[in-house]
């Protein structure tokens, strides 16, 4: 319509693309964002003075330095960061030299593609409705560059747009529930778009698992297909460590043959959403009894996935609280959980063939053990003291106050020195039952290590030496130690603080598992539970296309009705029906024709109506420059029913 | 293969001549169409499902859906911007040939929705954009070039728009039967003016209003002395020289033989047009005698009119 932007337009799609450039500065190498920010303040210091653009050479040299910038600082041009890098710095010189309608054009729908670019780093509720906000904004400048003169106020093309997106909302539905899934990547991931992993890791040295129970991140959440188990039931299986160095725990690179498994009572059905970690496994309560799709069980139970957990993953698990295994385990994994470093420092050595000399049977050096945790002046603690060279003499002997890895790894090594075979066991604890939504959520803070040991007639059999320490950490959870106050703030009993923590976190989780755990297979199982089992994609795309046409339908029905021009006046709709009727035999009102010359018309031609139409057009008359008194009007309202044409 | 295009284009877009009184734009009169920047934008949408796909982003669908929504939506928004508009032929300007006519279109909104940015144009080279308010009307102005003399029609009009957001065109076609005068295009200026002819001369039938009394003037040398107050003299000691309607004191007959013969019709007409302005403007009382046609001595710019509508005319 127009060819030129006035200043206002300017100023708005500048500001848009500020706005949803913003949350990528913090992103972006420095120079990039300050870059941006140059250019975006320059561009609206052009238009407020309406100095002339700078020349597109100049625009060139920026681009071209820009570029090698980029290169230099991500060593590539293309994957996520340099991607975005570049496309920022673009859309801001982009703007440099918009002139027109057509330039803006081009540039708001860069901008809608930025807007995407954010999805890459966040996707959580928050992101969404800035986002959201910046579409709003965006669509609305796209409305003002289309005025033909500058409205008065921003309130009409705030609304214009609000009101395109309301209407697109069900067709935005209907595509993202029945549009065909495909599993993606259709190219390679770009590697750095999983960067930071958090979690448990496959060794375990002191002070490993400490440095998780200050993390509040969600580890997993899971909902239950019935009761909750009582929380102390909940060891969630994670990576089982074999191996001892004297300092490290590692889990075993070699794999055996699983042992036979015994299954008593009933099973516990739960779902299981596992948030991005970066590693293989997955997690399960002792025992799984079955395998998520695609993953395998290693010896000890362990679950893993058959790629790093990169995105969050869902799975419906079975698990059986009670149980025995391995009782068939073999010689050779019997030994090596047997094994301790060579050379390895007496005292421990000494203090297990002392138990054994004292106490005949395995349970009983167990028990003896346990006892002598509980009673010696053990303490826990989230923040133990620095431990020697040897760190589980200096433990048992020295510090005596530490975590649940402390306890742990003493433990085992106590009971390898005394001839037990036995494991470290690493996972999660516990968790907090959301109320709203009514599922549990297990926290980093809820990391666990444990440990096993292998007992003849009963196979491998959990221990927790921490909770001979602790009774609470098991009981009650990690919120209920003594050490609590060096938790974060989330942790604390305070009740308006937790109930907001947890609704928050229930909407996190629906959002979770509906909007962005919407994949393939979820399709799938929606679309089957609707009785569309195995659909193809023809007929997800003949769904679609009659529920988007029904959509358009109603949106048109909805939106036109609205020109409907609503004759308030009972006299002029009843004269607009008789002429209706006329028009319907071919005698339509002349637009210039008044209704005694109609009636004179009509008489000529059809003499037929004559009487009845001179009856109507005379009390219309009447009614229309005399008095209108009510009866009247109802007469001619009657008139106008019954007249025949 | 074009003889049958023809029909079907007619058939396709409503086309069926000159339309008398009000033209509602309804639903089978609207046409529309993406425009480029509605294909770019879809290229964009592509380009945004391919990523979302790719980096399985669930808020990348949101997006790309919802502004797939936003464009189904706005063509349902850009189609309303025409839809229900009356449309009548307004008030139309005579024009000289070689000028502009601008013909006015009113555009009537009988509805409750503002109506903005609705083009007018009549070869899409340029178009005029007006904003029609609700329960309002607005006149939208068709520029079209004025050639020959005569009655000129605005031919096919196209309204259209593209409003809200640019990526739909919505046109309509109408065809209003009105027109506008052309007048000849009048002739270089500073040709002289034929010579002017006493008053009455022409004969005693066109010197009306002899008797009409309408006033006293100053004596100049020459005035009849029976026009001269006596009365008023004696009393003033002034002489006044009698005024009746009607008799100027020169007047001009234009016919086609005051034009050398050797001319083709259409230049005698721009000189006849020339000398009537010009008359015009020198407050000269004129008449015109055409073969068709003789207009009365007379001044005016409704004399004026009529004189160069029989021009345009003939």
């Amino acid at each position: 319509m127009r060819e030129r932007l006035e200043l206002r337009d300017t100023v708005w799609l500048t500001v848009s693309l500020a706005l949803v450039a913003a949350p990528h500065a913090e992103r972006l190498a420095t120079w990039v964002s300050l870059l941006a920010a140059l250019l975006i303040t320059w561009r609206l210091y052009l238009a407020r003075t309406r100095r002339e653009l700078p020349h597109r050479a100049l625009l060139i040299v920026i681009v071209a330095a820009a570029s090698a910038g980029v290169y230099l600082q991500y060593a590539t041009l293309f994957g996520r960061d340099a991607g975005v890098a570049l496309l920022v710095v673009m859309l801001t010189l982009k703007l440099l030299e918009m002139r027109t309608v057509r330039d803006a054009m081009l540039l708001i729908f860069l901008a809608y593609f930025l807007v995407i670019t954010n999805f890459l780093y966040s996707q959580t509720i928050p992101t969404a409705l800035y986002m959201l906000a910046c579409v709003w904004f965006i669509t609305a400048g796209m409305i003002g560059i289309h005025y033909s003169r500058a409205p008065r106020s921003v309130g009409p093309q705030l609304r214009t747009s609000a009101v395109l997106l309301v209407q697109a909302t069900p067709l935005m539905l209907v595509l993202f529930v029945l549009f065909p899934r495909v599993q993606g990547p259709l190219w390679g991931m770009p590697t750095d778009s999983q960067r930071a992993s958090s979690g448990l890791s496959d060794t375990m040295a002191p002070g490993s698992v400490s440095q998780l129970t200050l993390s509040d991140a969600v580890a997993f959440r899971v909902v239950f297909k019935g009761r909750v188990p009582e929380l102390n039931r909940l060891y969630w299986r994670g990576p089982v460590l074999w191996d001892y160095d004297g300092r490290t725990w590692r889990a075993p690179r070699t794999r055996y043959a699983r042992p036979s498994y015994n299954t008593e009572f009933y099973p516990v059905d739960y779902t299981v959403t596992v948030e991005p970690h970066g590693k293989m496994w997955l997690f399960a309560l002792d025992l799984p009894g079955r395998l998520p799709p695609r993953a395998l069980a290693t010896s000890d139970f362990q679950l893993l996935s058959p790629e790093p957990v990169t995105a969050r993953v869902r799975y419906d698990m079975t698990s059986f609280l009670d149980y025995s295994y391995g009782l068939d385990e073999s010689d050779q994994v019997l030994k090596r959980n047997l094994a301790l470093p060579a050379g390895y420092k007496p005292r421990t050595l000494e203090l297990a063939q002392r138990l054994r000399r004292q106490h005949g049977t395995d349970e009983a050096v167990m028990q003896a053990a346990f006892a002598m945790f509980r009673s010696e002046g053990f303490s826990y603690t989230l923040a133990p003291p620095r431990l020697g060279d040897n760190s589980v003499d200096d433990f048992l002997f020295n510090t005596r106050s530490g975590f649940c890895e402390h306890y742990s790894s003493a433990f085992v090594v106590l009971m390898r020195a005394a001839g037990i075979p036995a494991r470290v066991v690493t996972g999660y604890l516990g968790g907090e039952t959301n109320p709203i939504g009514d599922y549990v959520i297990v926290r980093q803070a809820d990391a666990h290590a444990w440990g096993e040991v292998w007992l003849r007639g009963r196979g491998w059999v959990r221990v927790d030496p921490t909770a001979a320490v602790s009774p609470a950490r098991v009981e009650q959870g990690i919120g209920a130690t003594a050490a609590a106050s060096a938790l974060p703030l989330f942790m604390h009993d305070n009740l308006v603080l937790r109930r907001m923590r947890l609704t928050w976190d229930s909407m996190a989780n629906s959002w979770n598992q509906w909007v962005l755990g919407y994949t393939p297979e979820r399709q799938r199982a929606l679309l089957s539970r609707a009785g569309l089992e195995d659909a193809t994609w023809r007929t997800l795309a003949g769904l679609l296309l009659a529920t988007t046409g029904l959509i358009v339908l109603v949106l048109a029905f909805v939106t036109l009705r609205r020109l409907r021009v609503r004759v308030h006046d009972p006299v002029s709709r009843a004269y607009a029906a008789f002429c209706a009727k006329l028009a319907r035999r071919g005698l339509a009102r002349d637009p210039a024709e008044g209704p005694l010359a109609y009636a004179l018309r009509i008489a000529r031609v059809r003499p037929d109506l004559e009487a009845a139409v001179r009856e109507f057009v005379a009390l219309y008359v009447a009614l229309r420059y005399g008095d209108a008194s009510g009866e009247n009007v109802g007469r001619l309202k009657k008139l106008a029913r019954e007249f025949e044409a | 293969m074009p003889a049958l295009l023809k029909p079907l284009t007619r058939w396709l877009f409503q086309l069926r001549g000159p339309e008398r009184g009000e033209v509602v734009l309804v639903q089978r009169r609207i046409f529309i169409l993406p425009t480029r920047a509605g294909a770019v934008f879809a290229f964009v949408l592509v380009l945004m499902l391919t990523g979302s796909i790719n980096y399985q982003l669930s808020l990348g669908f949101i997006l790309t859906f919802l502004l797939a929504g936003v464009g189904i939506a706005a063509m349902i928004h850009t189609f309303r911007n025409l839809a229900g508009l009356h449309v009548a032929a307004a008030k139309t300007a005579s024009v000289f040939a070689g000028e502009t006519a601008r013909f006015g279109v009113s555009l009537r909104n009988p509805t409750r929705t503002p109506r903005y940015s609705v083009a007018l144009t009549r070869d899409k080279t340029d178009a005029h954009v007006v904003d029609v308010p609700a329960a309002g009307d607005a006149i939208a102005i068709a520029s079209v070039p004025a050639e020959r003399r005569g009655r000129l029609s605005p031919g096919r009009l196209t309204l259209y728009t593209r409003f809200p957001v640019g990526i739909y065109y919505a046109w309509s076609y109408v065809e209003l039967d009105t027109h506008c005068l052309v007048y000849p295009r009048p002739a270089p200026p500073g040709l002289p003016l034929p010579p002017l002819q006493a008053s009455g001369a022409q004969g005693a039938g066109h010197g009306q209003g002899h008797d009409d009394f309408a006033g006293l003037r100053e004596y100049r040398p020459g005035d009849s002395p029976r026009h001269i107050a006596w009365k008023t003299a004696a009393r003033e000691q002034v002489l006044l020289t009698k005024q009746f309607a009607g008799i100027a004191p020169s007047e001009l007959w234009l016919t086609l033989d005051l034009v050398p013969q050797a001319l083709g019709l259409e230049e005698k007409l721009s000189r006849l047009t020339r000398w009537i302005l010009d008359a015009h403007a020198q407050r000269i009382a004129y008449g015109l005698k055409l073969p068709h046609a003789t207009i009365d001595i007379g001044s005016g710019e409704a004399h004026r009119d009529r004189c160069l509508e029989a021009l345009a005319l003939v």
